[in-house]
């Protein structure tokens, strides 16, 4: 009986036709409500559960999150330059209610992948006939001497939005003209590739028109970057003078802080002063997916790229940052493309279907001048049940690429931050 | 259906029948679905500039596309996007957006321009974008209601050389100031 399934059931029995042979409790079970509970309510999380909800009404979806707003990563770079506000990044749950999703304010603080159970910090108790498993990253702060979330309020790292992003942007608007900013990008793999080096475009835009005796220095964990050509183009075409990069062949990263001096030690052993010190540290999958056994040596979860079920406990699917789902990267349109992919799967599955053929999209931008947009696409397929790019599609904004085109890119990528984040949460 | 087109289609489904081997096939709304964070969900777009998809027809799309995977129709990121599928995916992605409705985009238009836009319309714009640009079955993609940057980015192309007019409009927007054009593109951005 342990394979018996809701699927093999109706295969078996015929459906509600033998339920008086087989009994009303089995009925019960196979004609009760689906439950499906997500675990976060960040980009993959949230998407899930509307998609869930778009794809068969009757599933009872409930996300648990314990923050009441959710701040994109994706632009909070713009809150650091001073154009987007706070504001425009923060996202409530009312627009997803309106769809019928219950959403639970609590933290989880595990799951009991045998008795399919979610439980909460608060003592609440949630079963499931399938969890979605959301939590996007944990920083590892213990891999920088001197670095833990006590530091990260003098040294943020702004890689959740939100307060840190405040702090970040608070710091570099008080700071004098002719100080240094450091950034500290992480190793790989991590959130958001592009990300650390659009930050020093969108801080870079901000100190040229501002305070222009400042620089930046980049301090890399690593000595190629995405997007990297793009990106020393339009460090060399706006912010010469301003942003210097250093590969970690040169500096050794940042090996440790002195939070309170205000000082990074690299791993050769130099050490510098920055009023505005930037530290990404490595990353893990979010807490919840190691607590509840979900990740493997890397620290990330390991899951089966076809509906991005976990290959070390069914039932629970994990989507988003914290799965190992390469070649697709760590992006919010990543995490959204998996999102809808396992809500097909989930809704497929829970009605006895098979899960269906997957596709996949990532598209993203990042705003490296006013008006100067890069992006980078590519489309996705399943291929012998593993994330295949296919050939000739995607890639780069070209080298070359107009005025004219990269302005547009700067429109476009408004466009994705509206579009995306109404396809999330309204 | 152009004979054109009948050639093109029957080209790639060989090609897909070729392939079919090595990979799935997604449903039409798998596909379609991917389009949701740049272009709306549904394909109706929140802006400013990308377009909505949805309510344009499955014709209209595919030709699109094809056009942008070819380098044709000019793009930035379109074309890199569109060499990921095939012209029958394509068309099945075509079919959810041709069946919903037409969207209008809340934006602001100027009452002067959509009123000689309007002229300027019935005069030379109509006989092809018939419905002031809501007829999906012209064939001729949604003009009404559209991202006012999205259509100016379009003619700003038609009139570059990035893309080619078709002869018919090529002859009509020759005869037409800048004014008159940006007036017309006011008045498709204003329907409602």
């Amino acid at each position: 009986m342990k394979k018996f399934t809701r699927r093999n059931f109706v295969k078996v029995v015929g459906g509600t036709a033998a339920v008086s042979a087989v009994g009303a409790p089995v009925f019960s079970i196979a004609s009760g409500t689906k439950k499906v509970v997500v675990i976060g309510g960040g980009t993959a999380g949230a998407t899930a559960a509307k998609y869930i909800k778009r794809g068969d009404s009757s599933i009872d979806v409930t996300i648990i999150e314990p923050n009441k707003h959710y701040h994109t990563c994706y632009l909070s770079n713009e809150v650091l330059s001073g154009h987007r506000t706070m504001e425009s990044i923060r996202f409530g749950y009312d627009g997803l209610k309106g769809h019928g999703i219950n959403i639970v304010h609590d933290m989880v603080s595990g799951i009991d992948a045998g008795a399919k159970k979610v439980m909460t910090a608060g003592g609440q108790s949630f079963d499931y006939d399938r969890c979605i498993v959301a939590p996007g990253i944990s920083l590892r702060y213990d891999t920088i001497g001197g670095y833990s979330e006590e530091a990260a309020q003098m040294m943020p790292h702004a890689w959740k939005a939100g307060e840190q992003t405040q702090i970040l942007r608070d710091q570099v608007h008080a700071m004098k003209d002719g100080g240094t900013v450091i950034i500290a990008p992480p190793p790989n793999p991590f959130r958001c590739p592009p990300g650390p080096y659009e930050r020093a475009c969108q801080i870079g835009m901000y100190l040229k028109a501002n305070k222009p005796k400042s620089k930046i220095v980049i301090l890399d964990a690593k000595k190629k970057f995405s997007k990297m050509k793009l990106f020393m183009q339009a460090f060399d075409r706006h912010y010469k003078g301003i942003i210097e990069w250093h590969s970690v062949e040169e500096t050794g990263g940042v090996a440790s802080v002195d939070a309170k001096a205000g000082t990074i030690t690299t791993g050769k052993g130099d050490t510098m002063k920055g009023d505005v010190v930037n530290i990404i540290p490595a990353q893990h999958a979010g807490s919840i997916a190691k607590t509840a056994g979900l990740t493997n040596d890397s620290g990330w979860c390991p899951v089966d790229h076809a509906t991005f079920e976990s290959t070390i406990h069914k039932g629970i699917h994990v989507i988003g940052d914290a799965a190992i789902q390469k070649p697709l990267p760590k992006s919010g349109y990543a995490a959204s493309s998996e999102a809808k992919v396992t809500a097909a799967a989930v809704v497929n599955l829970l009605n006895g279907n098979q899960p269906g053929d997957p596709s996949w999209v990532n598209t993203c931008y990042s705003i490296v001048g006013p008006d100067d947009a890069i992006s980078v696409a590519m489309v996705y397929n399943l291929v012998d049940g593993k994330v295949a790019k296919i050939k000739g599609s995607g890639g780069l904004t070209p080298m070359d690429s107009s005025a004219t085109d990269r302005a547009r890119e700067v429109q476009y990528a408004y466009s994705w931050f509206n579009n995306i984040t109404s396809d999330i949460f309204m | 259906m152009s004979l054109k087109r009948i050639i093109s289609i029957t080209l790639s489904a060989g090609l897909v029948l070729g392939a079919a081997s090595v990979s799935a096939e997604p449903t039409g709304q798998m596909l379609a679905d991917t389009c949701a964070g740049c272009h709306g969900t549904d394909g109706v777009s929140t802006g400013p500039a990308a377009p909505h998809l949805a309510g344009m027809s499955s014709v209209y799309l595919v030709d699109s596309m094809n056009q942008f995977k070819s380098g044709e129709r000019a793009s930035t990121i379109m074309g890199r996007i569109a060499k990921g599928y095939t012209e029958e995916q394509y068309a099945a992605m075509g079919e959810v957006f041709a069946a919903q409705d037409i969207p209008s985009a809340d934006q602001k238009t100027d009452a002067d321009k959509v009123a000689a836009g309007a002229k300027v319309y019935e005069d030379s714009c109509e006989k092809c974008h018939d419905e002031k640009g809501a007829l999906a079955d012209d064939d001729s993609g949604i003009l009404a209601g559209q991202w006012l940057p999205y259509l100016q980015y379009s003619m700003e192309d038609f009139k570059s050389g990035a893309r080619e007019m078709p002869k018919k409009m090529a002859k009509k927007v020759k005869k037409l100031d800048d004014a008159q054009i940006e007036a017309t593109l006011h008045f498709f951005a204003s329907q409602k």
